[in-house]
């Protein structure tokens, strides 16, 4: 099966919430699209299959990190055998909303050992392009709360009983995870995009990066 | 029976859980593998009751029992389109929640968890479908070393008659149909349980489980099975 290669791109943003990194990998997808190229985009936790599985269930049940990380691992295994692999292997650009980076930072702060969570992502492919949105956490949390105030349980992070404050515990957690992607960020070769940068701006840097990287996609290309 | 709450032992190199290190334990944690009919429940029952007569106090665990994802893994299974490594994870999610939340406590008060199947099972079927033996060990490794494992060593051709006595059918998972080793479900049956056993060969050495000749009549290995058990626990008091 080797021989066919995998003729594929795999793009990838990394970033907390709030950093303005879905919005660009959506914009990257647009500009693809028009040049007529094959996009895919991918969600973290998002396979439907295994939400159907775990969704009552997470109700239930309070998650351990252990359990927690696992069943984001089925996720993404679910999505890399049925989605991302097989579209590699024809050719398909893929665009990942977050990838194993984000479970390299947010399970290790939830406590489970790096070493053990690394393995588990190992059958992996490595991305092409990693672009990691680096913001202040005052800035991410500034468009988080004007959008949608309420913050969920598992997203503030309370699991870790660092404040009884959602508000506060989304800091602190938020903070620990930007250091956990800054201790990974010269490893793992992350593009690294300064997300308090207008949205334009960000944008042209990722597509001029994408044409030096993966080279010409078509005849001419304007990148914005 | 009084006895000093102990740190366990985990598989990982490491350590187990790193948010778990602390964790002490009075109790036992004793494991019965072995293939599909080949009379585990039949023996852990058993096993239960006369522990129970004599005083101890008895959990049963068991893959699939755990409230995180039971049901959702038999509903899984009904969709065959599930990648071997989408499997190998969500087995892994159930175990994990089951042993933080159900074997750990307990052991933490001082009960003998019995439990029908461990990560073995799961390892074995992992390698069988393909997944590396490495791959496996490491994501067990947060895994707390039971105190006894047993095997329940049972031919594969005994294993077909008793599947037949019991439900008349073979399952399709328990054939390995999915693996796609022949379009014989019988023939495929015998071929996957064959792989499977010689895996538990591979893993009898490297976990040290204790083979029990499970050909034998149930109430032989039942007795085989106490007399081992209480003999171990007899070195707790």
């Amino acid at each position: 099966m080797k021989e066919y290669g995998i003729p594929g791109k795999l793009i990838v943003v990394e970033g907390i919430d709030g950093s303005g990194k879905s919005t660009q990998i959506r914009l990257l997808e647009k500009w693809l699209r028009f040049y007529g190229m094959d996009v895919f985009l991918t969600e973290w936790n998002s396979s439907a299959m295994v939400k159907s599985i775990t969704s009552k269930a997470k109700k239930k049940t309070n998650l351990t990190p252990t359990t927690f990380s696992l069943l984001h691992a089925t996720d993404f295994a679910d999505r890399f055998e049925r989605n991302i692999m097989p579209l590699l292997r024809s050719g398909y650009f893929v665009l990942a909303d977050r990838y194993i980076y984000t479970a390299y930072s947010r399970d290790v702060t939830r406590g489970c050992n790096p070493t053990w969570v690394r393995k588990l992502y190992d059958f992996a492919l490595k991305p092409d392009i990693a672009f990691y949105f680096r913001v202040p956490i005052d800035v991410s949390m500034d468009r988080i709360l004007s959008n949608r105030p309420k913050l969920k349980y598992y997203e503030a992070g309370m699991d870790l009983g660092l404040s009884r404050d959602p508000y506060e515990s989304y800091r602190l957690f938020q903070s620990r995870i930007i250091h956990q992607y800054e201790l990974m960020k010269k490893r793992e070769n992350f593009a690294v995009i300064d997300a308090t940068l207008g949205i334009q701006a960000q944008q042209k840097i990722m597509r001029r990066m994408v044409l030096d990287k993966l080279g010409t996609i078509s005849e001419e290309v304007d990148i914005y | 029976m009084s006895q000093t709450p102990k740190l366990p032992k985990w598989y990982g190199s490491t350590g187990g859980i790193p948010y778990l290190a602390d964790t002490k334990i009075t109790g036992q944690l004793i494991v019965i593998e072995g293939p599909d009919a080949s009379g585990r429940s039949t023996q852990v029952e058993r096993l239960t009751s006369k522990l129970e007569a004599r005083g101890f106090a008895v959990l049963n665990t068991g893959l699939r029992h755990s409230q995180l994802i039971g049901d959702g893994i038999l509903e899984a299974k009904r969709n065959i389109t599930l990648g071997k490594r989408t499997i190998a994870l969500f087995y892994a999610a159930d175990f994990a929640s089951q042993l933080e939340h159900k074997i750990i406590p307990a052991l933490q008060s001082g009960y003998v968890v019995l439990a029908d199947r461990y990560i073995y099972t799961l390892m074995a079927r992992n390698t069988v479908r393909g997944i590396r033996r490495l791959w496996s060990a490491a994501l067990y490794s947060f895994a707390m070393v039971p105190d006894l494992v047993f095997y329940l060593d049972v031919d594969p051709f005994k294993l077909v008659h008793r599947v037949f006595e019991k439900h008349q059918q073979l399952d399709y998972y328990e054939s390995g149909a999915d693996m796609g080793f022949s379009d014989d479900m019988f023939e495929s049956f015998i071929i996957y349980q064959q792989k499977l056993a010689r895996e538990f060969e591979i893993l009898k050495k490297k976990y040290n489980l204790v083979s029990i000749d499970g050909n034998l009549p149930t109430d032989e290995v039942g007795d085989m099975l106490e007399r081992q058990v209480l003999e171990y626990l007899s070195t707790k008091k």
